[in-house]
């Protein structure tokens, strides 16, 4: 029996801010970082939203679709770089939030921005291991930027959230593949507010070495090359590098099979919900027989690769939870830079 | 101001996780949050029920000068919201301007941070109401 995502699920929040608002705060050229890096707007999170309450609301989407028990969830992880807690689980509140009762497994990844795809890798490899019924991955994130650094043009947030099981299956996990290095091109040390980059290392070698090692190695295993494919997603730090890595590995970028998981000019970077994200757009609208190629990355710096085969269940499950483009394009509320200030806590303000 | 007690809200939070309400076997109304006793009868025999999620604004007023957990939210809208099901709660709104809060106004709930007593608090979480 095949192992597969059963449903799946995405929070975005409401709110946005314009490139050109954050532009002008700090003298930059915004049509030049619009040019170079793709980007026009992006997502973020209101006063009373977060890593955990992104991802409770991505996977009461995912249990809509899927109207599962979830007491026979038996596990349930979320990856982010920007958990609440520094010390206590996100993955309890989000458990329990959603009723899947305590006989579960949890645990925080972290991993840069893959750490949501580390969550879908572990919860498949549970699922198919036979330990347990059913398993949640979430990728999530608030992302962090200093002010006036180049992340903070990009950082944003949103959620993913996938139910792995073995019935009713919408999109069999065909393949997997993993690959990693050891490449400080991002970090951020305890007790910092602000990660620290590299600069163009975050490019090459960074994102494009990595990137291209795992999708490479997984077209290997599989015998598949791109054309094989009606959709692929990337991570996508901003809109250049995941259109760049697709050209270079050989897939069409223009056109659905590329642009429907392509959220990140007009979302932002969500980090570790990036990759996971796109992948929800997709399967919004994928139809049975599809076949989608997936490779995250996360800085420090490894990529997780995973290739689906969408089937006849899916057409029944799309519309019963909200779509993710839609939650992208409508109920747009934008703030100002003040206003964004406020809401990401940039503003020293006595205790 | 003056510390939560955690174990007070932990206590809470089938209501406020998971909006856990219960109705009475009998008359079958629905309270949220669930009672011990009906009114007029305190022996009424209760059921557990899991609200919808859905509900509509029957009124609200607007918070300008918020208490010290919800001053950056202000200023907000306070509404009491009729559940699908016919119970009765207070929550705010968010993610609205609260100007274009309306009677009748249908919303939905979903999970939102609360509040929190400082930055090196526990965080509390609930539900709030939000536009369809």
């Amino acid at each position: 029996m095949s192992v597969g995502i059963v449903g799946w699920g995405c929070k975005l929040p409401r709110h946005r801010i314009k490139l050109e608002t954050i532009a002008d705060v700090w003298g930059a050229h915004a049509p030049s970082f619009k040019k170079g890096l793709l980007l026009y707007e992006k997502s973020v999170p209101n006063a009373d939203e977060d890593v955990i309450t992104l991802s409770t609301t991505a996977a009461r989407r995912a249990l809509m679709r899927a109207g599962i028990d979830p007491r026979k969830i038996g596990a349930l992880y979320i990856g982010s770089e920007s958990h609440p807690y520094a010390v206590k689980p996100s993955g309890t509140v989000v458990a329990e939030a959603i009723g899947c009762g305590h006989d579960v497994h949890s645990a925080d990844y972290e991993f840069a921005c893959k750490a949501g795809s580390e969550a879908m890798y572990v919860a498949h490899s549970h699922v198919k291991a036979g330990e347990m019924v059913y398993a949640v991955g979430i990728g999530a994130d608030t992302s962090q930027g200093a002010p006036g650094d180049a992340l903070e043009y990009s950082a944003s947030a949103g959620a993913a959230a996938f139910i792995i099981g073995k019935e009713n299956v919408v999109a069999t996990i065909d393949y997997t593949h993993s690959w990693m290095s050891d490449t400080p091109d991002f970090w951020r040390r305890e007790h910092e507010h602000y990660p620290q980059h590299g600069g163009r290392f975050t490019g090459e070698p960074a994102y494009f070495r990595t990137t291209l090692g795992c999708a490479n190695a997984l077209l290997e295993k599989s015998g598949m090359k791109p054309g094989d494919f009606d959709f692929c997603v990337f991570h996508q730090p901003n809109g250049k590098f995941p259109m760049k890595v697709a050209k270079m590995l050989g897939f069409d970028t223009k056109g659905p099979g590329f642009e429907t998981g392509w959220l990140t000019p007009w979302l932002g970077n969500t980090y570790s919900g990036a990759s996971p994200i796109g992948l929800t757009a997709i399967l919004d609208i994928a139809k049975p027989g599809d076949r989608i190629f997936m490779v995250s990355y996360g800085s420090g710096a490894g990529s997780d690769g995973f290739i689906f085969t969408v089937t006849d269940a899916i057409s029944e499950l799309q519309d019963k939870a909200p779509h993710t483009r839609p939650q992208l394009d409508e109920n747009k509320r934008y703030l100002s830079y003040g206003q964004y200030a406020k809401f990401r806590h940039k503003i020293l303000r006595n205790s | 101001m003056a510390q939560t007690l955690t174990a007070r809200v932990w206590r809470e939070q089938p209501q406020r996780y998971r909006m856990i309400a219960n109705r009475d076997r009998e008359t079958g109304r629905v309270y949220f949050p669930p009672r011990l006793a009906a009114p007029g009868n305190l022996e009424a025999e209760f059921e557990e029920v899991q609200l919808s999620g859905r509900g509509t604004v029957a009124t609200f007023t607007v918070i300008r000068v918020a208490p010290t957990p919800y001053a950056d939210l202000a200023p907000y809208a306070l509404a009491l919201v009729e559940t699908e099901e016919g119970a009765k709660l207070m929550c705010q709104i968010t993610d609205v301007d609260p100007e274009q809060v309306e009677i009748g106004m249908p919303v939905e709930f979903e999970f939102r941070r609360l509040f929190d007593d400082n930055e090196a608090s526990v965080i509390y979480y609930g539900y709030k109401a939000v536009p369809v």
